[in-house]
């Protein structure tokens, strides 16, 4: 498939974004609990704008993907049965409640609504943030299963692939959240930086798994179950056009084997063992940058990942293309 | 209910792509608006077609036959494609079958064509929707033509009559009987999406003649040995 720069953004930056907000929410978790120092609401309110200002520049990059953005809002409507339906209408309800939730730590707005049980204070932060929670969960869901349902593409129809966003985009969320922490001077460095190093070595495992798993892929169609005949030896003489068409365009990354392995690599090195042995440096020295070239070094191997991830999947209509293909 | 299809048949065609230019002329003159190329006369020309003729080469050489092989939508059953848009503009029409797509509704997210196993549909780059084989919708259900003419353009076009038109669910139409009874076939049936177009294969007429039907063995002349027989064949021996 080609890699559409559009689709690149918005995927790596609403994952950084729903990151970074579950990051804040379990932040303020960990606070109630008393397991970590309560934090001030503007922490969480600048840590929520950060996440919804990475939410629209990647719903801002996602217009370009359409032939006409003018006519996005119609995308709302078959939410039955279209992943992508669902991601649109999600996508604006995730950027609701991260909205509503920083606003109210912004306004201060914490006082307990109501109690339960001995020590748990519920106020509206609180539930905004769970709710935002529970929609950030389902937003990655939504935005892995446009492409995991899309059964012709067997490279991408697993459930890896909606491992694979969910551990990536949580991961560089906190990973942000630890870069965020460090750069004001937050002792909560270390907490969002043990959890960004977990959910890397998660999302290594499942993207581990995932190219394991491709690498061994048997295809379901061949030129011959395209083309419907029976002989070993088919070759294309004639594509059906001149300079191409938008078959030969939209279905192939146009490069060289070696430059997907190389990107393949790249993104390797990038996103998994640099970012970790950042942070665990950051963690000795307490350094104050580390975390925030830590996260810039991640985001722009999870550019490289996605790339990849559209670079790997053959298209059964690409069997009508053999001379590209 | 009715479900219009082509059928093609891939022993008749001759890759002459008279379906590819008609197809072209007929639906880049409607009311739908052109169907757009770029660069038409300079070095890469490139642009949108509903219906494609592609080249294949079966067997190696000399064991070689070239196959032609149109490519257009082709209508399925269950189509991928339909369910998978956000908008509700790829739809399937419930009255005879045909898969379009409603241009003043389509968002060009290209996502449908990620869903064709075919790559049937194909975006327009200057209207910026996407587009694909209508099955010539305005002349199909054009009630005030004629029943020769009510047929899409590629059909009427083929000098060879290698494309029939009709009701697949009909099981007495043209397009039945041949899919019946000249083996037409399905594409990558392996997924299941119940393609209405079907292709008829390749056929090759070969005479098999047995020595017994030059020869007749139970020549009497030779039996009794009446003849002056000297081992050579004579004109008794051959069965005329």
């Amino acid at each position: 498939m080609h890699p559409a720069f559009s689709v690149i953004f918005l995927t790596t930056l609403i994952g950084a974004g729903q990151g970074l907000f579950l990051a804040m929410v379990t932040g303020q978790l960990y606070a109630i609990a008393r397991f970590l120092p309560v934090q001030v609401d503007q922490f969480y309110a600048a840590g929520s704008l950060v996440a919804l200002t990475l939410l629209i520049v990647g719903l801002f990059a996602s217009f370009f993907h359409l032939g006409h953005p003018e006519r996005a809002w119609r995308a709302a409507t078959k939410w039955r049965t279209s992943w992508l339906a669902r991601e649109v209408i999600v996508l604006p309800i995730v950027m609701a409640l991260v909205f509503a939730y920083g606003a109210l730590h912004w306004l201060g707005w914490t006082m307990p609504l109501f109690q339960l049980g001995e020590s748990l204070k519920v106020d509206a932060t609180l539930l905004f943030g769970l709710m935002g929670t529970v929609a950030s969960f389902g937003l990655f869901v939504c935005t892995a299963m446009v492409y995991g349902g899309v059964r012709f593409i067997q490279e991408w129809h697993t459930p890896l692939t909606v491992a694979n966003f969910l551990f990536l985009g949580a991961a560089s969320g906190f990973m942000l959240a630890a870069a965020y922490s460090a750069y004001i001077g937050n002792p909560l460095v270390t907490f969002f930086g043990t959890w960004a190093v977990i959910l890397t070595i998660a999302g290594l495992a499942s993207r581990g798994a995932h190219l394991i798993r491709n690498a061994k892929l048997k295809h379901r169609s061949s030129i011959q179950t395209a083309i419907g005949i029976r002989h070993t030896a088919i070759m294309q003489k004639a594509q059906g056009a001149t300079g191409g068409s938008f078959n030969t365009r939209e279905f192939f990354h146009g490069q060289s084997q070696s430059t997907v392995e190389m990107m393949q690599r790249i993104f390797l090195v990038l996103v998994f063992p640099v970012p970790i042995v950042l942070v665990g440096a950051a963690y000795i020295t307490a350094s104050p940058t580390l975390p925030i070239l830590a996260f810039i070094i991640q985001y722009l191997g999870l550019i490289a990942e996605r790339w990849s991830f559209f670079a790997e999947a053959k298209h059964p209509q690409n069997l009508y293309y053999q001379s590209i293909a | 209910m009715t479900q219009f299809a082509l059928v093609i048949d891939l022993n008749v065609c001759v890759g002459c792509h008279a379906c590819v230019t008609s197809c072209k002329e007929w639906n880049t003159s409607g009311w739908a608006g052109p169907l757009a190329d770029q660069n038409p006369y300079d070095g890469s020309p490139t642009g949108t077609f509903f219906n494609r003729v592609q080249t294949f080469e079966v067997g190696k050489f000399p064991q070689t036959e070239t196959v032609h092989f149109p490519k257009s939508c082709l209508h399925c059953e269950e189509p991928p494609c339909v369910p998978v848009c956000p908008t509700g503009a790829s739809y399937k029409r419930p009255d005879n079958g045909v898969v379009l797509v409603d241009y003043d509704k389509c968002i060009g997210c290209k996502y449908c064509s990620w869903a064709c196993p075919y790559g049937a549909r194909e975006l327009d780059e200057l209207q910026q929707v996407m587009k694909k084989c209508t099955l010539c919708i305005d002349r199909i259900t054009d009630a005030k033509l004629s029943d020769r003419d009510r047929k899409p353009s590629c059909v009427l076009a083929c000098p060879a009559s290698a494309r029939l038109f009709g009701d697949v669910h009909d099981p007495h139409s043209a397009v039945s009987i041949a899919i019946r009874e000249r083996g037409g076939y399905q594409l990558m049936p392996e997924w299941g999406t119940q393609p209405s177009n079907h292709y008829l294969p390749r056929r090759k007429t070969v005479l098999h003649i047995d020595p017994d039907e030059l020869t007749r063995i139970d020549n009497p002349l030779r039996k009794e040995d009446l003849t002056d027989y000297t081992g050579e064949e004579t004109l008794d021996d051959v069965a005329w």
